[in-house]
């Protein structure tokens, strides 16, 4: 009786023996030695996994840290604070990096931007970008379905109006959006610079006209404009240098597209107001009438006399 | 013998696949088919587990249990070589691979209780017994069932990679279309029955 109770006790005992020792020793052979400044770098960070600083996330850029090159201020969520922690763990001097956003480059809502066809299709700006380039005129134009706004982790990207919205004070400038958007008009700038060109289209002047009425047309007016000359034409396109720019506004006043807007305290990245024309005094304005009548008189005038020296045109035509 | 082994590996991977058919291992199954990497990653994982626990489990039941008549031990015995297996190789990646370790997460533990590989183990010894060549067929079975087990994981990643960018309604959003896929893909496989030798 004690036998056929001691045998299966012992030879499971001892495969567990067995087995227990060779575990050891697997253990000792496989062992992976940790940094210990990596735990601590991870509760720095806030491990949100978002990629911002280009790595595949938080364990993975505090790793990156330990083994050296690279450099503790890239955590745009964190940003200062962590990056002051991160340099006490590392036991590095600290670099300030300035803040930088996200920002749309288009404010083209689908009153002022003209539209090719209806998309019915899946609510996705993938899905959208790839049947004929989507639904508006303009090539460079927000899709509106918000694909950018499934991929931020932090609730800064809205779509209002049919056009992307970045909240700046919820932006912490990890990218994911400028990833995400199959039109890649999403740029990171610094916050510094308070103005932006709403428009990403290199079309030439003519089409861009056509195809939406707040697009850049490249006149280069904010260019000559632009005391400190931090504004380029190029590609048909004006292009804000941020190191440059003053934050004087006059590019944005000047613009006569209403394609220059500010990025304003209360969050808002895009300003609704056109540039107004200046007004003209009633007495002005019954001038400018006259004046046109008056041109318009001389040139009916001139435009019979020609008529009538060529063939007579049947009235009912 | 050849064509012997080739008909146990060949039911093995498509007739009575064990996730598929059999019904085993649904948790990984599910659990770790979002992405293809991650998925071939942990169908190389389950076919190394069960090659070695065939081979050890073999071993157990013929050197240990039978001469001393514990064949009752059998499943306790069985699911202890599984755990030292599963831990060994949950070393073994996370020194050699630890990007695919960590991408596994709680899938690659959870083979310990992976009812495929104890399904293995004991089917070899009830199907092929003390027969001839039983130790070779265990083998094979092992492989094969790892092999059937990568197959159906994989297919599945590749449908629900599909399904991510396309337009489901709102309420099979999630689970309940990767469940419909996994049983129509349940269904597709047992077109496989009618296969003969």
């Amino acid at each position: 009786m004690a036998f056929s109770i001691l045998v299966p006790v012992l030879v499971v005992g001892g495969m567990g023996l067995v087995f227990g020792v060779l575990l050891g020793i697997a253990s000792k052979v496989f062992a992976v030695k940790e940094d210990e400044r990596i735990p601590k770098i991870l509760e720095a960070l806030p491990g949100a996994n978002c990629g911002g600083c280009g790595f595949a996330g938080c364990a993975a850029y505090a790793s990156a840290l330990c083994s050296g090159g690279v450099k503790p201020n890239m955590c745009p969520v964190g940003g200062e604070v962590v990056a002051g922690k991160i340099s006490e763990i590392m036991g590095v001097e600290n670099e300030v990096k300035e803040k930088m956003v996200a920002r749309v480059m288009c404010n083209g809502n689908p009153d002022r931007a003209v539209q090719k066809y209806y998309f019915d299709g899946p609510r996705d700006c993938h899905s959208a970008a790839r049947l004929g380039g989507g639904e508006k005129m303009c090539a460079y134009g927000c899709l509106g379905f918000g694909s950018c706004v499934e991929v931020c982790k932090f609730g800064a990207m809205s779509v209002k109006d049919g056009v992307a919205y970045v909240d700046i004070d919820k932006c912490v400038a990890c990218g994911a959006c400028a990833e995400a958007c199959p039109k890649k008009i999403i740029k990171i700038l610094p916050l510094r610079s308070k103005y932006t060109i709403t428009c990403k289209s290199i079309e030439k002047g003519a089409a861009t006209r056509h195809d939406c009425e707040v697009g850049c047309i490249g006149c280069g007016i904010c260019a000559k404009a632009c005391p400190k000359e931090a504004i380029a034409i190029s590609d048909n396109l004006a292009v804000i240098d941020p190191n440059k720019c003053v934050n004087c506004g006059i590019c944005a006043q000047k613009c006569p597209r209403g394609a220059i807007n500010k990025v304003t305290p209360t969050g808002l990245v895009r300003l609704e107001k056109k540039p107004q024309k200046p007004k003209l005094t009633p007495e002005q304005i019954a001038e400018l009438k006259a004046k046109k009548a008056a041109e318009n008189a001389a040139k009916a005038d001139s435009d019979s006399i020609e008529k009538t020296a060529e063939f007579q045109i049947p009235a009912d035509k | 013998m050849v064509a012997e082994l080739l008909i146990i590996s060949v039911g093995a991977i498509l007739i009575n696949n064990f996730v598929l058919v059999q019904f085993l291992g649904i948790c990984p199954f599910l659990g770790v088919s979002k992405k293809v990497d991650t998925s071939v990653g942990m169908g190389f994982a389950v076919i190394f587990v069960m090659v070695c626990a065939s081979v050890i489990t073999w071993c157990v039941q013929y050197y240990l249990l039978v001469p001393f008549g514990l064949e009752y031990m059998q499943t306790i015995a069985f699911i202890l070589v599984i755990a030292v297996l599963v831990q060994f190789v949950e070393m073994f990646l996370k020194k050699s691979i630890p990007s695919l370790y960590s991408s596994l997460g709680v899938y690659l533990p959870l083979i310990t209780t992976n009812c495929a590989v104890l399904g293995v183990a004991i089917q070899n010894i009830t199907k092929f017994g003390g027969a001839e060549m039983s130790f070779l067929k265990s083998i094979v079975y092992g492989v094969s069932a790892g092999i059937g087990f990568t197959v159906a994981i994989v297919l599945f990643a590749g449908v629900r990679e599909r399904l991510e960018s396309s337009d489901v309604p709102e309420f099979l959003k999630g689970m309940p279309i990767a469940l419909v896929t996994a049983a129509l893909l349940s269904i597709a496989f047992l077109g496989f029955s009618g296969l003969s030798f």
